[in-house]
């Protein structure tokens, strides 16, 4: 029942050097190393920084704690500065030595320094520009205050023939699902539907991306997106009455 | 009664003997009849509590707020009702301000039939626990039942306060048959019980440091553990996380040629590592602290 055996990638990545001169017209200094990007960008007469993912980056523990410790020196460094999460990736690595060597603990560290970063008055944004998968999208960009994606983003727990093989249940059902039902296919359409995905970016990124600082609020309020847009009707309201009974 | 095994105990058995006698009040029970309606939409067997308790109770009499998954339920996966009772007992634990809030986990992490709502509910979770450690709050997680702590819910405990587990438990973020699927036997055997027990067995994730208290896989055991747990609460702020971020690059470092681990175990001065899955629990805790000090 658990994470994602996706590691195969349809069509080919999206070029992040595109992306991100849309999202910053105004300049930006962002490098490359190896899967990783940090550096920093300018929107709006403000400058943010930068952490991300490219090539469907798989998360092993090495750019885990490169991404964490990233946003953590941002804290340190720059108070209050707005965090971009530019994000792609095909979900955490599957391997033995990163089990081993606990990688939960270094993927939850990049959540645990988004929190630490929105507690101390940092707005944090997450942008899927093509890849979210499970653990990997879990930690980051699900982890900001605000999560955006691109039109052609992929957001799942697992593809359908690895679902239908775990789950036992056959995969042309799964496949009639998705059609008719937000829950199984991964459109990102479906994400904002359930809340998740605040909105899809299109046309002006830059703009897209001051409309998402604009909108940034500490508390998590996905379920109640996802009442309103009619995605996920019980979520919010359980949790209400499991809050507030007597 | 408390000598009982967690391992083998269900969701409302661990509750019931974990918290202090008569203690336990359920929010949401199953008379209210919360089921999936993803499931029902695939025509699947549902539970009316959707395979999690959540309460309220007292622990060595301070109030505590509790939740435990039902592994006995779809693997103790989390979907959208499921992961709303642990969203839902996290802010009241906002609210209420307990002692500290229970979280025994027991699970493979998102429900796979639920998809999009499950990575979603998980999400939630992970945020909910978040957000109410930056209020104070101190959150425990226990791991010791047979469906472990696995996928998303391997991040969510590495979110909480304090990790307690028994030598049974296993804590990862992708279990043996994902990784086996995906890479292959030789990458990993999932039916090689002994060679999962010492990647993400409890033993191994006290030695790394990724559980903070050992205990014996019996109720008392656990019911003493989370108790001193209790005792220890950790804030989440910059300077622990960036002791934390120093302590896991050092990791990489001093581990990174580990291919096992009896390698591990070996690099921090067990003289035979062969035997750590052999010694009583209590012999292999003096052990390591011993091995800590020096």
């Amino acid at each position: 029942m658990t994470a994602s055996l996706v590691t195969s990638t349809q069509g080919d990545a999206v070029d992040w050097r595109s992306v991100v001169s849309r999202l910053f017209p105004e300049g930006h200094d962002i490098v490359q190393d190896g899967d990783l990007l940090t550096g920093s960008g300018r929107c709006g007469g403000e400058t943010l920084a930068v952490v991300g993912t490219i090539h469907h980056a798989a998360l092993g523990v090495e750019i885990s704690l490169a991404m964490a410790q990233y946003i953590l020196k941002i804290v340190r460094e720059y108070p209050g500065r707005p965090l971009l999460l530019l994000i792609d990736t095909q979900g955490q690595r599957l391997r033995q030595r990163d089990e081993l060597l606990g990688i939960h603990r270094y993927v939850a560290l990049i959540s645990k320094a988004i929190q630490v970063a929105r507690d101390r008055g940092h707005r944090v944004i997450g942008l899927v520009y093509d890849q979210g998968v499970s653990g990997g999208i879990l930690a980051s960009a699900f982890s900001a205050d605000v999560c955006g994606a691109l039109p052609g983003a992929e957001i799942r727990v697992m593809n359908l023939p690895a679902m239908a093989r775990i789950t036992r249940i056959p995969e042309e059902q799964l496949r009639e699902l998705s059609r008719k039902s937000p829950v199984f296919a991964p459109d990102p359409h479906n994400y904002v539907q359930m809340g998740a995905v605040d909105s899809i970016w299109e046309g002006d990124l830059a703009q897209c991306l001051q409309d998402a600082l604009n909108r940034a609020q500490a508390n998590d309020h996905r379920a109640r997106l996802a009442l309103e847009r009619g995605g996920r009707l019980l979520a919010g309201r359980i949790a209400r009455r499991v809050a507030d009974d007597a | 009664m408390r000598h009982r095994s967690f391992y083998e105990a269900t969701a409302r058995q661990r509750i019931v003997e974990i918290l202090d006698a008569h203690s336990f009040a359920e929010l949401v029970g199953p008379e209210q009849r919360t089921v999936s309606p993803h499931m029902q939409a695939l025509q699947l067997p549902v539970a009316f509590d959707d395979g999690v308790v959540v309460g309220r109770g007292t622990l060595h009499t301070k109030p505590v707020l509790i939740a435990a998954q039902e592994g006995g339920f779809v693997g103790g996966a989390v979907g959208e009702v499921h992961g709303a009772k642990i969203v839902g007992l996290l802010e009241r634990a906002r609210r209420e301000r307990p002692a500290a809030a229970l979280l025994l986990i027991d699970s493979g992490g998102v429900r796979l039939h639920e998809a999009n709502a499950g990575l979603i509910a998980v999400s939630e979770i992970i945020r909910a626990i978040l957000a109410a450690r930056s209020d104070g709050v101190t959150i425990i997680a226990a791991i010791g039942g047979a469906s472990g702590c696995f996928g998303g819910m391997g991040i969510a405990a590495a979110c909480c306060s304090a990790v307690v587990m028994s030598e049974e438990g296993r804590l990862a973020l992708s279990g043996p048959e994902v990784i086996e699927t995906a890479h292959g036997v030789e990458e990993f055997d999932s039916r090689d019980r002994a060679l999962v027990w010492r990647t993400m067995g409890g033993k191994h994730r006290y030695l790394l440091e990724d559980c903070d208290v050992l205990v014996d896989g019996d109720m008392e055991g656990f019911r003493a553990g989370i108790a001193a747990a209790m005792e220890a609460p950790q804030s989440l702020t910059l300077e622990a996380l960036e002791r934390e971020q120093a302590m896991l690059a050092r990791r990489l470092q001093i581990f990174s040629s580990s291919r096992d681990g009896r390698d591990v175990w070996r690099t921090l001065g067990w003289p035979n590592p062969e035997t750590v899955p052999l010694v009583p629990t209590d012999v292999f805790l003096a052990q390591a602290a011993a091995l800590r000090a020096a």
